[in-house]
């Protein structure tokens, strides 16, 4: 087990395109780091880089104190789960496992004891004698774990190991992967597309977007607390709203004035903050759950406003309610209970507590 | 869909009636028999008649009236002639050394090299992977004349280990090719599980890429054996002495004096000689198909 750390890394391409743009993250021992962010982002390169299968253009990467950017992979005590498995097709579940720790000359006695230990682990005893082909989808991805359990790394990396699952067996494995790093508490770098998958198991969130690291934090902080419209796009689901406004004054106070004329109060102990963008443009933000039907709302610093919804879709312990307006599409969440048509105006709460005012020239948030 | 065409109905613009899948399936299935039957009958009407020339007697193939693929009174005189004749199984002998020995040489040097072209990323590696399949498209019959300059040139002709030398220039470029294509198919996460195990590039491809390409191996193995069997020119080109001769040669320049040609042994040595890769094919088809195939289809 060790700390990872990646010092201004920089992955440049032929032709000078760059995918990693100089990065810089330390993660800690028995860590659950998760690297998320859309296509193209940079993720599974920094990953691979840490591996050791993509060269290193520019910075450092340290593993458990040494530096590692000339070290081949498999001297750098690591082990990797990838998407698609990259189970050897010709060899068992038991050769498998235990490949790694037969080129490594480990005696056979010990070898049994690992892979029986692994396969305990992961449940996976009764499919040893087993060729992958044999194997559903979530077996497979088991014995992938496996293998890289049974190496006792420093380091687990996991390359969207989820993607080709179906949806059920994704949250069930979603599970099983969480409850394997709670046993070994091996430090785990892994890297998703799927913010949910990222939020549920990671200990710290590391959002990437063109090669950069957007913010580094724990999932609540990230939710809450997003540094970037990125950021707060990304994250959650359904995502935050974004809807251009405008900041005025309104005697001591500000006000948001929304396209279709809605004024939206600001809560008081945010006005010092908001003051400067008084007058000017700006993106306001807020999340399907902080804009919901105006039943049992009697927090402070509610406003209320009535839109009137393009499409209403009820997923039984919620409904959603698409509303169309100048320059955003915005997602509401309803109370089931709540009746709401299409068509219909539908009054609506927005707790101003938990909005966020974007900066459209920085794309920051106040 | 507001409108369906019943089976029986016109359809716009075809001018023919729409069929049903079952009478459509039923002529595809007509016209792939009639064509299969006629393919058949020309591909096997040689080996056929060269079976019923193989057990007459030399009065009854001389014997110009009658039907020549009726056999009056069978004989395996002419099976028992040549392989009670020692030259014919030197010349067997002669066969089996240069095929093994080829076999050999060509499938080391294309799994390396198809390894190396296919997955150690080097400069000009896409060159040389196309250069070699170049090479596969000069034909023997330009080459012979270089060839005998080298051969002799080095003291080897008028020996199968000439043979043996020379033979790899037809196998190779093809083998590494095929090996090439199958190494390509496999999915570049194997090979970095395998690093990331703590494999070499040569424990990567003896225990990884080999078995999993076996299918590819296989064919290219036959398709080896093949060339080195039934290869004509080179020896034709290379070889004068019998004692040295394949069988590709031997049989027909022992069996033909002049004029005077052993029809009844010429056949019967062709049969024999075509025994090793029908015995091959028929055992190893399934993995000969699987190779050539191999990526065509996402897996």
């Amino acid at each position: 087990m060790a700390q990872v750390s990646l010092r201004k890394i920089v992955k440049e391409y032929e032709g000078g395109v760059q995918a990693v743009k100089g990065i810089d993250l330390e993660i800690a021992d028995h860590e659950f780091v998760v690297l998320v962010g859309p296509s193209g982002c940079g993720k599974s390169t920094t990953l691979r880089m840490i591996a050791g299968l993509e060269e290193i253009s520019g910075g450092e990467i340290d593993i458990g104190g040494a530096v590692v950017n000339d070290v081949p992979p498999r001297d750098r005590d690591i082990a990797m789960v990838f998407q698609n498995y990259a189970l050897y097709p010709h060899m068992s579940v038991r050769e498998n496992m235990a490949f790694g720790l037969m080129l490594r000359k480990f005696p056979k006695a010990e070898i049994d004891r690992r892979v029986n230990e692994a396969a305990r682990i992961l449940d996976i005893g009764v499919l040893l004698d087993r060729k992958p082909k044999a194997l559903s989808g979530g077996q497979r991805q088991r014995v992938a774990m496996g293998r890289a359990i049974v190496r006792d790394p420093k380091v687990f990396l996991f390359d969207e190991p989820l993607s080709n699952l179906d949806a059920k067996l994704r949250v069930q494995m979603r599970t099983e992967i969480k409850k394997v790093h709670q046993t070994v508490r091996t430090t785990t770098i892994y890297v998703t597309h799927d913010q949910v998958e990222a939020m549920t198991l990671a200990d710290r969130v590391v959002v990437m977007n063109h090669g950069v690291i957007e913010q580094v934090g724990p999932p609540q902080e990230l939710y809450h607390h997003p540094r970037t419209r990125f950021v707060a796009g990304f994250i959650g689901s359904p995502a935050m709203n974004f809807i251009p406004a405008k900041v005025e004054a309104r005697g001591a106070g500000l006000v948001l004035l929304l396209p279709q004329g809605t004024e939206l109060a600001v809560p008081e102990h945010r006005v010092a903050r908001y003051q400067p963008y008084a007058g000017k443009s700006v993106t306001f933000g807020i999340r399907p759950e902080h804009l919901t039907d105006t039943q049992n709302v009697n927090k402070p610093h509610v406003a209320f406003l009535t839109l009137t919804p393009e499409v209403i879709e009820p997923m039984g312990m919620e409904t959603l309610a698409h509303i169309k307006l100048e320059g955003a599409e915005v997602c509401a969440r309803l109370d089931p209970l709540v009746e709401a048509a299409p068509g219909v105006p539908l009054p609506l709460a927005a707790d101003m507590n938990n909005m966020h005012l974007i900066d459209d020239a920085t794309g920051l948030v106040i | 869909m507001s409108a369906t065409a019943r089976p029986s109905e016109m359809v716009p613009g075809l001018g023919r009636r729409v069929g049903s899948l079952r009478s459509e399936r039923r002529w595809a299935l007509w016209t792939a028999y009639i064509s299969l039957i006629i393919a058949a009958i020309v591909m096997l009407a040689p080996p056929l008649y060269m079976l019923l020339t193989s057990i007459k007697t030399s009065a009854e193939i001389a014997n110009l009236e009658g039907n020549p693929w009726l056999v009056l009174a069978p004989t395996w005189e002419n099976y028992a002639a040549i392989i009670g004749n020692p030259m014919f199984r030197g010349f067997f002998y002669n066969s089996i050394i240069l095929t093994v020995c080829v076999v050999v040489i060509t499938m080391v040097i294309s799994v390396l090299a198809a390894f190396a072209l296919a997955r150690m990323k080097f400069f000009g590696s896409q060159v040389l992977a196309t250069g070699v399949f170049l090479t596969y498209l000069v034909p023997d019959t330009l080459l012979f004349i270089p060839l005998y300059q080298i051969v002799g040139g080095l003291g080897l002709l008028n020996s199968i280990w000439g043979l043996v030398l020379v033979y790899p220039t037809l196998t190779v470029p093809f083998c590494t090719w095929i090996m090439i294509g199958y190494f390509a198919s496999i999915p570049k996460e194997l090979d970095e599980a395998a690093l990331i195990d703590g494999a070499n590039w040569m424990q990567m491809l003896t225990k990884i890429f080999i078995p999993v390409a076996l299918p590819g191996i296989i064919a290219a193995t036959i398709f080896a054996f093949t060339v080195s069997w039934a290869a004509f020119v080179y020896p034709t080109a290379f070889i004068t002495r019998p004692d040295e001769m394949p069988l590709t040669i031997g049989v027909v320049s022992q069996l033909i004096r002049g004029d005077t040609f052993a029809w009844g042994q010429l056949m019967a040595g062709a049969l024999i000689a075509a025994l090793p890769p029908v015995v091959v094919y028929a055992f190893l088809m399934d993995y000969y198909i699987a190779g050539l195939t191999a990526g065509a289809t996402k897996g």
